[in-house]
């Protein structure tokens, strides 16, 4: 094969991998604290909304994208004060965020479906960029691109070499412990769950800015609960998502070069492959008992009240 | 100011009864609001959506059409959710059960017997629980987490029949439009009342309810299901069995779901095509929970999801309000049910900081 | 109230406190002082209120009024940093550990915000070698066993330099050994000047350690008084404040028929952090009670689970009841041959804590009384006012208090909910009884009819198995003790040849080798 097809596609893969990159990274976050929010795929899509709607009215892609961020944020804070403050279901709770979110972006995005879509455009680090195959692949990409794989190294950094990080997976292990020592359970728990909020909005908006680039209701398409099964297969660690994050882009890239070769399977089973691919992963990880236990949060989606 | 909660020594019937009303009333005022900002009468968006449906009688009918499904379907996910299995692939035990029963009427088109429609009954309830044990099994099995594979099997079930009614199934003499041939008249569920659209499922839908009801609250096995949900470590003191229990409750719900879905094509589609998915699966998690997961509260919450389906069309015609607002509405009222349900096991205090103290 | 200020420099003065937990007065009009250098014990019995005092002078909670005064100035504790900036340092009874973590990890989030984790690594090593208490910063706390945890907890505390450690209940997990060593290390640190608040209700202990001592009952503060200056009779007494019936035991023959046979029980272990079992052999014979001591974390849940059938064994001779094998029988089964079973955990495992006591009757007996409780064949209708009925009648024998007609569990103090436990299972009239920490967190009184409830169905000819942490207790309803370390179990031995000093060796072997010889319970028994 042409080396050009071959680094297209890679990109394709990178463009595929992103949004599950990031919304992996903030849900591995707020599980690290020890809460479990379902509701990625619904922060999602009201980043995708909020995104393409503001990129639309504004003509500006990253305001669109900055705004996407904020959105999630708020919209998980929703989530944050149920089960924080209200102590209610987290599993149930979680799907009622999605449930909000895919009816809410749907009646907020009804004027724009149809219409075309402003891309982020690429950033082209000058020279680097002009390097013969690696350079569009690797400094040729949008900034969405660039800020998922920093953030990945910024949370891996944050948990494993600073207090805070310390003192948020100290709360996901035993919050009783944590409020025993002094350790403020609740607002850490408040801000991881925003984090993930803020993360799963700007992949949201990578969906319908950069991805599609155009908004199609339910555009998500199940890609927030293969982000929780990202976090599941990484064994809640950063590094590790990068690898399941761009198999999953490279299994979702595949479908479409599989009819380009002519391989002759229905595109439905195409599509299907994606979930497919998680329903075996899981199998797969489910299967090491003694690795999944010393690595989940010891407290994930136990509800805590502290005492006074 | 800072909200904290208090433990109720015992929870309160009062609060149990009434949380689903306040939720109710929350979400009329939310909506209130939201129709204030679209610009909209509220009293008049409000009359339409959750009034007007119920003072004519081919909407009642549509409503009782429209919560047949949901209820049979939350009947299920309340057997799961109590015993603490999260099932939340309903949508595709839906789907796979009304193409399972529709498997006689496609490949046996002209097939005529008083039987068949028991038998395609029955195939429905069993494809409906074949793809329940998917999840179940992995779960039962391996650990795999239920609420991650059972949602993803939904996508996997969209595509499936999606490709049966455009492949293999499709009606050679469809106009090329995705679907199977239309079932003969002896695979067609009958009408509730002569020429109407509601069909025999509602029927199905009272006995399950009833029957359920009785389970969960008159029987070991009921009882069985409430431990495992409320503390599975005691459950297992008991000598019940966690996993024989996910495959039960996953069984039980997949035969409801699939029920649903067939007596749909059988008794509203006449035909399996690619518009079944319609999010019922999604929908009926709140009408499980707007019925406090009682299936004779989930008779009620059915209909009042379906009244605010049936509400949405006639508001869409009625005010040009967008009948997404449907989904926003139901979405706030499984946020506020939840958030009600809090009272029932805990006072809600708020403290001025000062006297507050603590780090929480 | 307190006559001591003129020698001795107060550093901690506590006056008026009241702490109201909704309906509950846990702490009523409390004072106590705290002099420099001496060690003060707070004693009082499980549910008097020490943990919440000691709670709130850690700023883990907040008093209702009342004030503390701390070298003389009148202080308010916000929080646990708040009290670690003043100097007062805890060690917790039920440990504030984190296991996935290590254990510098678990050091550095107890202290200020700037340490560097390199340094902290350094001085954890020399302070604990110091103190005698070594430990290796690198390992994870989730694979250390209670007594290196509590290790850490305590060098953790003395990394803050603290003028006032308290301890709540430290030796409750600890080898009778273990507790020595601690004790002197207690002793060192009150020389060099420090304080210490030590919380339990072992009398021998404060006696032996304590030189003043504050009793609290019911929240109330009954008297203050120099311990070595009381009997054990006396503190008791002040501490209950009611006589408690003393427990009468008859010596049990030992020569009854076998009606629990373990045989090299082996199991491994179910989660990462839990112990395996070991070639376990025991014959419990009718008329005995046996009792297993040892440290909290050596396998006794995990024997407990294996005997119910919990977990099932691979072999169906591994455990033999009433001389039916029942190795691979589930734990219905295995009540139906006539065997009974306490856990340790009330609410959550031998309970479901929002459930009726009724509810919770139903819970054990749903197999072994179905002819009763159960109507309409297969169909299993509950017959509920047949279960209300001897739900009664259990609340009546054992005397369990309770407010309302059928509460919930988790509505029960831990006393009255464990006797409602403990009856359910006597009710029945069990051949075999195992009983998994029978009074653990539980008031005197209730204890005490507990275990004499116990040694009556043994004289009766049932067999007993006690598994307890306590060794009072195990030397107070024992035939026969066997000690459960790392998983294996020592030959049992008759209690009258056994000491504490016998039991605490025992408690550091380990016994799968001897064990693994079977049948050597048959001589000594």
């Amino acid at each position: 094969m042409d080396a050009q097809i071959v680094v297209s596609i890679l990109i394709s893969v990178c463009v595929a991998s992103t949004p599950l990159l990031l919304a992996a990274t903030g849900e591995l976050v707020v599980e690290r604290s020890g809460v479990l929010n379902l509701g990625v795929e619904g922060m999602m899509i009201i980043g995708a909304v909020a995104g393409f709607s503001v990129a639309q009215i504004t003509g500006n892609p990253y305001i669109g994208a900055l705004v996407a961020i904020g959105a999630g944020a708020v919209f998980s804070l929703l989530f944050a004060f149920l089960t924080l403050s209200l102590v209610t279901n987290q599993v149930a709770t979680g799907l009622a965020l999605t449930i909000l979110g895919l009816g809410l972006s749907g009646m907020i995005g009804e004027g724009f479906v149809g219409q075309p879509g402003i891309k982020m455009t690429p950033i082209d680090i000058p020279i680097l960029s002009d390097l013969p195959l690696v350079g569009k692949l690797l400094f040729g990409q949008d900034a969405i691109f660039y800020t998922s794989l920093i953030l990945v190294g910024l949370v891996s950094w944050f948990l494993f070499r600073t207090r805070a990080g310390l003192m948020l997976r100290s709360v996901g292990d035993n919050a009783k412990s944590a409020h025993a020592l002094g350790i403020p359970v609740i607002r850490i728990r408040y801000m991881a769950v925003m984090f993930g909020g803020a993360c799963s909005g700007l992949a949201g908006a990578h969906l319908s800015l950069v991805y599609v680039p155009q908004w199609v209701e339910g555009m998500t398409a199940g890609r927030g609960w293969i982000a929780l099964a990202l976090v599941v297969f990484a064994s809640w660690r950063p590094a590790r998502l990068l690898v399941g994050a761009y198999l999953f882009g490279a299994v979702t890239i595949a479908q479409f070069h599989a009819q380009a070769l002519g391989i002759s399977i229905p595109a439905q089973f195409l599509t299907s492959l994606p979930y497919l691919a998680t329903i075996i992963v899981l199998v797969i990880i489910a299967r090491n008992r003694r690795m999944t236990m010393i690595n989940t949060p010891a407290s994930l989606g136990q509800p805590f009240v502290p005492d006074r | 100011m800072i909200l904290f909660l208090e433990k109720r020594a015992n929870y309160s019937p009062l609060f149990s009864a009434l949380s689903p009303v306040l939720a109710l009333a929350f979400t009329l005022v939310f909506g209130t609001i939201m129709f204030s900002m679209l610009g909209v009468d509220p009293a008049k968006a409000l009359y339409t959506y959750f009034v007007f449906p119920l003072t004519d009688a081919y909407l009642i009918e549509q409503i009782i059409l429209k919560a047949t499904p949901l209820i049979l379907i939350a009947i299920g996910l309340s057997v799961c959710f109590r015993s603490g299995n999260w099932n939340i692939g309903a949508e595709g035990q839906y789907l796979i059960g009304g193409m399972f029963g529709a498997i006689i009427p496609v490949y046996f088109n002209d097939f005529q017997s008083p039987l068949l429609l028991p038998m395609m009954m029955i195939m429905g309830m069993i494809g409906g629980a074949l793809f329940a044990a998917i999840p179940a099994f992995l779960k039962a099995r391996f650990g795999t987490n239920e609420i991650l594979t059972s949602l993803m099997l939904v996508y996997i079930a969209q595509q499936f029949v999606d490709w049966l009614v455009r492949g293999p199934w499709r009606d050679p003499q469809g106009m090329g439009f995705p679907g199977t041939k239309s079932f003969n008249e002896s695979a067609i569920l009958p009408e509730l009342i002569p020429n109407g659209d509601a069909h025999f499922g509602t029927v199905f839908a009272v006995l399950v309810a009833i029957g359920v009801w009785f389970m969960l609250s008159k029987t070991l096995k009921g009882f069985e299901v409430t431990v495992l949900g409320e503390c599975p470590r005691a459950g297992r003191f008991a000598g019940f069995s966690t996993k024989q229990m996910t495959i039960f409750a996953f069984l039980l719900s997949g035969a409801l779901a699939g029920l649903a879905g067939i007596a749909e094509v059988s008794g509203s589609v006449e035909k399996l095509d690619d518009k079944l998915s319609l999010g019922y699966g999604f929908t009926a998690i709140i009408v499980a929970f707007l019925g406090r997961l009682n299936p004779l509260g989930i008779l009620v919450a059915g209909l009042i999801l379906a009244l605010s389906y049936i509400g949405g069309e006639e508001a869409k015609i009625a005010l040009q309000v967008s009948n997404r607002a449907t989904n926003v509405f139901q979405g706030l009222l499984l946020f506020f049910v939840l958030a009600c349900d809090t009272l029932i096991h805990y006072r809600i205090r708020l403290v001025t900081s000062s006297k507050a103290g603590g780090t929480g | 109230m307190v006559d001591s200020d003129d020698n001795n420099k107060e550093l901690l003065s506590v006056s008026g406190i009241t702490k109201i937990f909704g309906t509950l007065k846990a702490n009523d009009n409390v004072d106590l002082i705290v002099n420099n250098g001496e060690i003060h014990a707070l004693l009082g019995e499980n549910g008097a209120g020490k943990s919440t005092l000691v709670k709130m002078l850690f700023g883990s909670l907040q008093p209702t009024s009342g004030t503390i005064v701390w070298r003389g100035n009148k202080v308010k504790i916000a929080n646990p940093s708040a009290a670690r900036i003043l100097g007062i340092g805890m060690v917790f009874q039920h440990f504030s550990l984190f296991d996935a973590l290590t254990v510098s990890e678990n050091i550095a989030l107890s202290l200020g915000d700037n340490i560097e984790m390199g340094e902290l690594a350094d001085k954890t090593r020399s302070v604990s070698q110091e103190y005698g208490l070594p430990l290796d910063p690198d390992a994870l706390v989730g694979d250390l066993s209670v007594g290196e945890r509590q290790r850490i907890e305590i060098v953790r505390c003395l990394l803050q330099d603290p003028a006032l450690i308290i301890l709540d209940e430290p030796t409750s997990v600890l080898t009778p050994q273990e507790a020595n060593k601690l004790f002197e290390t207690l002793e060192r640190l009150a020389d060099e000047g420090r304080s210490i608040l030590y919380i339990s209700h072992r009398l021998e202990e404060v006696q032996r350690l304590c030189s003043r001592a504050t009793i609290l009952r019911h929240g109330k503060v009954v008297d203050a008084c120099d311990p070595r200056e009381e009997t054990a009779a006396s503190l008791a007494s002040k501490m209950v404040g009611a006589e408690i019936d003393i427990v009468h035991r008859e010596t049990g023959s030992g020569t009854g028929d076998i009606l629990l046979k373990l045989n090299a029980l082996t199991m491994p272990p179910a989660t990462p952090f839990s112990m395996p079992l070991r070639g376990i052999s025991l014959d419990l014979r009718a008329g005995e009670v046996v009792g297993i001591a040892g440290v909290a974390g050596n396998g006794q849940s995990e024997l407990f689970e294996a005997i119910s059938g919990e977990a099932i064994q691979a072999d169906s001779d591994a455990i033999t009841i009433n001389g039916i094998p029942s190795g691979r029988l589930d734990i219905s089964e295995r009540r139906n041959l006539g065997a009974a079973f306490v856990p340790e955990e009330r609410l959550g495992h031998g309970a479901v804590p929002n459930f009726a006591l009724s509810e919770n009757l139903l819970l054990a007996r749903h197999s072994s009384d179905r002819a009763d409780f159960l109507g309409l064949g297969r169909m299993g209708v509950i017959r509920r006012s047949k279960v209300k009925v001897l739900s009664r009648q259990i609340i009546e024998d054992m005397d369990v208090r309770k407010s309302g007609e059928d509460p919930a569990a988790a509505a029960l103090s831990g006393g009255n909910l464990q006797k409602f436990i403990v009856g359910r299972e006597l009710d029945r009239n069990p051949s075999v009884l195992i009983v998994n920490q029978p009074t653990w967190g539980v008031d005197a009184g209730a204890a005490a009819r507990i275990r004499q409830a116990l040694i009556d169905l043994a004289a009766n000819g049932s067999a007993v198995m006690v598994i307890s942490q306590d060794l009072d207790e195990i030397f107070e309803v024992s035939d026969r003790i066997s000690v459960i370390s790392d998983g294996g179990l020592s030959e049992p031995e008759p209690a009258k040849n056994m000491t504490r000093e016998k039991i605490g060796m025992l408690m550091g072997v380990s016994h799968q080798n001897d064990a693994d010889t079977p049948n050597t319970q048959e001589a000594t028994a």
